[in-house]
């Protein structure tokens, strides 16, 4: 078996995925904006094929304390979705819904609201690339991990550490209107999966 | 003054004259320190898969899998003056990053790299003198060339020395 090269896409199937990002991302800020009642920013998705020592870098060094959730694609597409959230971000979020300060990410009531926005969020993530491609796609219940961003990060790279020597990540970035807290929306596709996308897109 | 002398993952590389290597934030992966005391040679590669059956690895994707990485480390420091004989090992990682994914493939990658990096220093017959693998939280870990001291961070849970 070969090693598969992500690096083979074109400008084309890029900007498609940057779209497939963007809407997706667009229904999941509108479900954490909706939850929280205040705007949510989204930054312009951003498709790149990276290597792992590239991503960790880009989000503050592998050693980053990082919150990630970790939801699983499966059905016509399978893949990975994975949130990473700054811990002030998952708070703040937290105490917007809940309007409790005692609601934190440290206890196990907070970690089980913050899986919960995470679920509901991808799940409009997912909704969205559904109902653009025509796929059939199902969600697992999110899993929590508050640790170092490296080590959180190589779980997705070592699944797909047997197909390729790079992931392609479609990365949103959301921010909230008052600070700066921010956080990352990763979507992981698989090789095959990608190219259903890039079928049902017309550009397969 | 030493040098820290920084592994990536699927990396390996060694270290002599007191210098420190590293290696930062093992989840699922497995970090091997290898070290000749005689020669006060260390090394250390840190692997994400357990073995290279079935892939056409080209040279590069060596440090990836347990076995091409551990006998590619050991080529590098008996190139350097170790001796095989005297080599012993400690490793860290293999954590469960995620708890209650229902993917077989991820669930228990750790523990599989765990069994195989074990299995491999078997088959070389290197004895490991210490360990600090399995749970459920991520490692950053420093091995000293010049006394063969490993040192392990987590992000919340403290700091160990073996």
């Amino acid at each position: 078996m070969n090693l598969f090269d992500f690096s083979s896409l074109n400008e084309m199937q890029l900007d498609a995925l940057k779209e497939i990002g963007n809407i997706g991302s667009g229904n999941a800020a509108t479900a954490l904006s909706q939850m929280l009642n205040r705007p949510v920013m989204i930054a312009v998705p951003r498709v790149t094929v990276l290597d792992y020592q590239t991503v960790t870098d880009r989000l503050g060094g592998p050693e980053e304390l990082m919150i990630g959730l970790l939801l699983t694609i499966s059905g016509d597409l399978t893949g990975m979705i994975m949130f990473l959230l700054q811990k002030e971000f998952a708070n703040m979020v937290l105490s917007d819904l809940l309007g409790e300060e005692s609601f934190d990410v440290d206890n196990d009531m907070g970690r089980s609201a913050v899986m919960e926005v995470g679920n509901i969020m991808a799940a409009s993530y997912v909704n969205a690339i559904a109902s653009l491609t025509g796929l059939r796609i199902e969600l697992s219940p999110p899993s929590f991990c508050m640790d170092m961003v490296g080590a959180i990060l190589s779980v997705p790279t070592i699944y797909y550490a047997d197909i390729s020597d790079k992931i392609i990540y479609i990365e949103d970035e959301f921010n909230n209107s008052i600070n700066h807290a921010a956080s990352h929306v990763l979507l992981i596709p698989e090789v095959e999966a990608l190219q259903k996308m890039m079928r049902s897109l017309g550009l397969g | 003054m030493s040098r820290l002398i920084v592994v990536g993952i699927s990396e390996y590389n060694i270290a002599k004259n007191g210098d420190v290597l590293v290696t930062y934030a093992l989840g699922s992966c497995v970090g091997i320190c290898l070290y000749d005391a005689k020669m006060k040679i260390a090394g250390l590669s840190h692997i994400m898969l357990p073995s290279s059956q079935g892939f056409n690895v080209t040279f590069e994707q060596e440090g990836k899998f347990a076995d091409t990485a551990i006998k590619r480390l050991l080529q590098l420091m008996t190139r350097e003056g170790a001796a095989q004989s005297r080599i012993t090992a400690k490793i860290a990682g293999g954590a469960q990053m995620f708890a209650g994914l229902n993917n077989s493939a991820l669930s228990n990658i750790g523990e599989r790299n765990v069994a195989a990096v074990k299995a491999e220093l078997m088959r070389h017959r290197i004895p490991i003198v210490a360990e600090d693998t399995g749970k459920d939280y991520g490692r950053t870990q420093y091995f000293y060339s010049g006394d063969g001291k490993m040192v392990i961070k987590s992000a919340t849970r403290g700091e160990w020395h073996y």
